[in-house]
């Protein structure tokens, strides 16, 4: 708590902790929602905000305000599987790679430097057309993981190959400590705000890609997210027809969700970065 | 030498400390407390103490390198420029300051891999350096110059066009000396220039020293725990212990007739050639600058404290022309010049 | 009786460059010694000297290219993991990077006792990292929960030490233990080790370029150059009398806390590093007052010289060891 106590006094932090509060109770409230959101015409079309509608009614004759409710339920969805699943895949093989070194190393790096010079959005396209029928959440979730993890292996690894030269490695075998609690218990401190900005960082990335994909219009359109959101509004001319209160919505809800997401990861990674800790430790 | 000689520097009760934020606390480390110095042309003048005594904030403060969170808390730093008045260089504007630096006080740091641009041949450095401080027709003349000082120093000729990581500790760090010494500056800081270097090249970096002062008949102020350093090159030592100088005296006087305790301590322990009988360290631990005792910093570790020493720090004694000492083992001292 | 430690004819080589340009360099050459019991064995030399590399070798962090070590007449295999099997501990040249400055140092003491079952509850646990603290001066109320830089650079040092002595090793390795300590420091730390040597029978291999210390602390003696072992035997023989000229000429620049033995003499330091490591015949030629023709050309032998050995043309006379 008292970590919390301590980021609490970056403006920034604040900002975006209420912020992506505010988001999540969002998405929360979907639970309640009065509408299916996969039916069509249950309201009235296209009816301005008032007391009523809060955010008022799209072409589709669904209420805008319930409608993202799920939008930002599943947007999160896919964007933390795709994060927390990059992460995963990253550490695993920056530190196998970074302490192992030598054939391993090369053999992972060859594979993880592949998947970031081939352009992958086009793989990508390809893929998702294929399975188009079988995409879900999860699926799509997954999906954006295999794109975002080539980076931040690459880097973890570079973190974890000046670790190891670090006489603190040498006292750390000299105290019988095998391998995979050495590298676990010495070097995650240090790799820590890299994984949590990064992490951050994926999730903000994710969701940017969602909505690009489903105004590309691959993934199941039916489904409710942030991106098909705007999507539809697109489809149904709402800019040109003046229907400011559909497309806005996406709109804004991603940018403050972006904005937010950047602040957590900037504030939390500096607090947690390792050289400012050591001057912080026993003070 | 015949007559007195002119001090070059002068600080005046000079206090600088760090003040830190940290975690909404405030901490103040008092690495410079009250410090009273004269250093005079022609000489090599050795700061000598342990680790987190303040003496390298200490040459950053001769050097007049106030950067936050080091600030000048009090006290005045005077320089003698052309033989003329002492000029209290605190109030200059910062281009005055950088005319002033190389030309006339230059700064050789520790860790001689920062001073030198690592994807530059030396060359370059050089020529980015001299170009920085003069104008482009005597450049041509300076890198003539510095080409004959080069071989001067006995460094091999084919030097500058080779890259820093290419040379050895020992060779960058003389080539860092070279450097700091080219526009011929009156005076020389240097802070620990040859703690992580090799005995053998360590002797090397201080016989180009050395040399380099016999030649110009400048003032080097040379900062190191090594009292075998202090010993080989110094002409005066000031003692430095947990912000203020103790002890100040000739080299011959300091090692012949240490008076302060920790000046004892300091030269005992330190181990003799041909001599296998025990030594000892200087026993506990130095204060913490943010946390000093009350009265002489010294009273806990000193095995002769008196009451008095818990209570208020002494002013110096003169013992002997150009000895003086603060301690109340030894006299009262005068207290509006404490240390 | 076997001799704790025996290193014959260690050879390691590295090579540097890139894929155009390859040269070989001979870090440590045909390097032979040994350690006994309760002694305090002194490898001296500047950097690059081949002594930092033979260290490693020694604790299996690098294999050799050739040679062979022995461990109380045992063969060492490759890379083996000798602080287990064998009880060799290290401790290293800077106290503040020989702990993870994010982790409080007792983690490591209590990794020690559990990774070598040196206790089975954690109270035998306290009590022996207690006791062994107290070894070196400090005691573990003062000590635990605390981070590295809670620590002096001298408290640290010996924290260290404490730590290599938990499992009650027979051989500590100590490379360059004093080097990053003040001055007026460092006779604690080797008063510690002459305590080991005296009170618990522990060996040292003590690495260094300060012949001082030296002197001061070891029973026997060897003085590297460039890879090779040039002048070795008791500390007496090797540093009162030094008769390879860079013995002499290292013993000749320790700094003397007196100013009345200031140096007279200059000396000529060396051309690149590189070229002294790539010289064909005696690889201190380039800088010896006393060269001769014969030294550019051949590597000298080693050859006893009043039981002293000395790898020097100018005792061609003397036996070959």
């Amino acid at each position: 708590m008292k970590i919390l106590g301590d980021l609490f006094r970056d403006y920034r932090f604040i900002f975006s902790f209420i912020v992506l509060l505010v988001i999540l109770i969002l998405a929360i409230l979907s639970i309640f929602s009065p509408y299916d959101p996969t039916l069509w015409n249950v309201v009235p079309r296209d009816m301005r905000p008032s007391a009523e509608y809060w955010l008022g009614t799209d072409s589709n004759g669904q209420d805008i305000f319930w409608q993202a409710t799920f939008a930002i339920r599943n947007s999160l969805i896919i964007s933390l599987i795709a994060g927390l699943v990059s992460r995963v895949i990253a550490i695993l093989v920056g530190m196998v790679a970074g302490y192992v070194g030598g054939a391993t190393d090369r053999i992972l790096m060859f594979i993880s430097d592949s998947l970031l010079v081939i352009p992958l959005f086009l793989v990508f396209v390809m893929l998702a057309m294929l399975v188009r029928e079988h995409m879900n959440l999860v699926v799509l979730g997954l999906m954006l993981s295999l794109l975002t993890w080539p980076w931040d292996a690459r880097l973890i690894r570079s973190m974890i190959l000046s670790l190891r030269e670090r006489e603190f490695t040498k006292t750390a075998i000299l105290s019988g400590t095998g391998t995979v609690r050495l590298v676990l218990n010495e070097y995650m401190p240090f790799t820590m705000p890299l994984i949590f900005s990064t992490l951050i960082n994926n999730i903000g990335f994710a969701i940017g890609l969602e909505i690009t994909l489903a105004i590309i219009g691959l993934v199941d359109l039916m489904t409710p997210t942030l991106g098909t959101m705007l999507n539809w509004a697109l489809f149904y001319q709402s800019t040109f027809l003046g229907r400011w209160w559909w497309v806005l919505t996406p709109v804004v809800l991603s940018l403050f969700l972006f904005i937010a997401l950047y602040w957590q990861s900037v504030s939390i990674s500096e607090y947690l970065d390792p050289r400012t800790r050591i001057q912080r430790v026993g003070a | 030498m015949t007559g007195k000689k002119q001090p070059i520097l002068r600080t005046e009760q000079l206090k600088a400390f760090y003040i830190l934020e940290v975690q909404g606390t405030q901490k103040i480390v008092k690495a410079v407390n009250d410090v009273d110095l004269t250093i005079y042309e022609n000489e090599i003048y050795g700061i000598a103490g342990e680790s987190g005594c303040g003496k390298s904030t200490l040459l950053k403060a001769l050097f007049n390198d106030f950067v936050p969170p080091l600030r000048l808390v009090s006290g005045k730093l005077y320089y003698r420029i052309n033989w003329e008045k002492e000029i209290d260089v605190t109030r200059m504007s910062p281009e005055e300051m950088r005319q002033l630096r190389m030309e006339y006080i230059s700064y050789i740091p520790q860790g001689s891999m920062s001073a030198l641009n690592p994807v530059l041949k030396l060359k370059e450095t050089y020529k980015d350096f001299i170009g920085s401080h003069l104008g482009s027709q005597s450049r041509e003349e300076i890198f003539e110059l510095a080409y004959k000082q080069i071989l001067a120093l006995g460094l091999p000729k084919n030097i500058l066009d080779l890259y820093p990581h290419q040379l050895s500790g020992g060779m960058r760090q003389r080539v860092t000396i070279a450097l700091a010494s080219l526009l011929k500056p009156r005076i020389m800081i240097g802070d620990e220039p040859t703690t992580a270097l090799d005995v053998v090249v360590q002797r090397g970096v201080i016989q180009m020293l050395r040399t380099i002062q016999e030649n110009f008949k400048n003032t080097i102020i040379l900062v190191t725990h090594d009292m075998g350093v202090h010993a080989n090159i110094a002409d005066r030592i000031g003692i430095m212990y947990a912000g203020k100088i103790v002890e100040e005296g000739t080299t011959e006087q300091i090692f012949g007739n240490p008076l302060h305790p920790y000046t004892q301590f300091l030269i005992n322990s330190l181990p003799k050639f041909g001599d296998k009988n025990v030594r000892h360290s200087v026993p506990g631990s130095p204060p913490s600058l943010a946390d000093l005792p009350t009265g002489c910093p010294f009273h806990p570790r000193c095995p002769h404290a008196l009451e008095i020493c818990t209570q208020q720090m002494p002013g110096f004694s003169y013992p002997d022309e150009n000895h003086k000492v603060a301690c109340w083992l030894i006299g009262e001292g005068k207290h509006e010049q404490s240390a | 009786m076997n001799n704790l430690l025996e290193v014959n004819e260690l050879s390691k080589q590295y090579s540097q460059g890139n894929v155009l340009a390859r040269i070989t360099l001979t870090a440590a050459d045909h390097v032979s010694f040994y350690i006994k019991p309760a002694e305090i064995f002194t490898l001296a030399g500047e950097s690059g000297c081949g002594k930092t590399t033979t260290a490693k070798v020694v604790l299996g962090f690098e294999e050799p290219t050739s040679g062979t070590i022995l461990h109380n007449g045992k063969l060492q295999t490759p890379k083996e993991k000798v602080w287990i099997t064998q009880g060799v501990q290290a401790i290293f040249q800077d106290p503040f990077s020989t702990f993870n400055p994010l982790r409080t140092v007792d983690r490591y003491f209590f990794e020690t006792v559990q990774n070598l079952i040196l206790a089975v509850n954690k109270q035998q646990a306290i009590d022996l990292i207690d006791q062994k603290l107290r070894l070196v001066g400090l005691t573990y109320q003062e000590f635990a929960g605390k981070y590295p830089n809670e620590f002096s650079g001298g408290q640290l040092q010996r924290i260290s030490i404490a730590r290599a002595l938990l499992s009650n090793p027979t051989l500590l390795i100590a490379d360059e233990p004093v080097s990053m300590v003040d001055a007026s420091l460092r006779m604690s730390i080797v008063n510690l080790f002459k305590k080991l040597r005296d009170e618990l029978g522990v060996s040292i291999l003590y690495i260094t370029h300060d012949l001082a210390t030296a002197y001061y602390v070891s029973d026997r003696i060897a003085i590297m150059f460039r890879g090779n072992i040039v002048e070795m035997g008791t500390v007496e023989q090797v540093l009162m009398n030094p008769r390879h000229p860079y013995s002499k000429l290292l013993r000749d620049s320790i700094p003397q806390a007196d100013p009345s033995k200031r140096w007279t003499t200059t000396v000529t330091l060396s051309e690149l590093e590189q070229e002294e490591y790539l010289r064909r015949g005696c690889k201190f030629a380039g800088r010896c007052p006393d060269v001769m023709e014969i030294c550019k050309g051949i590597v000298p032998a080693d050859l006893n010289v009043d039981g002293v050995l000395v790898k020097c043309h100018l005792y061609s006379d003397k036996q070959e060891i």
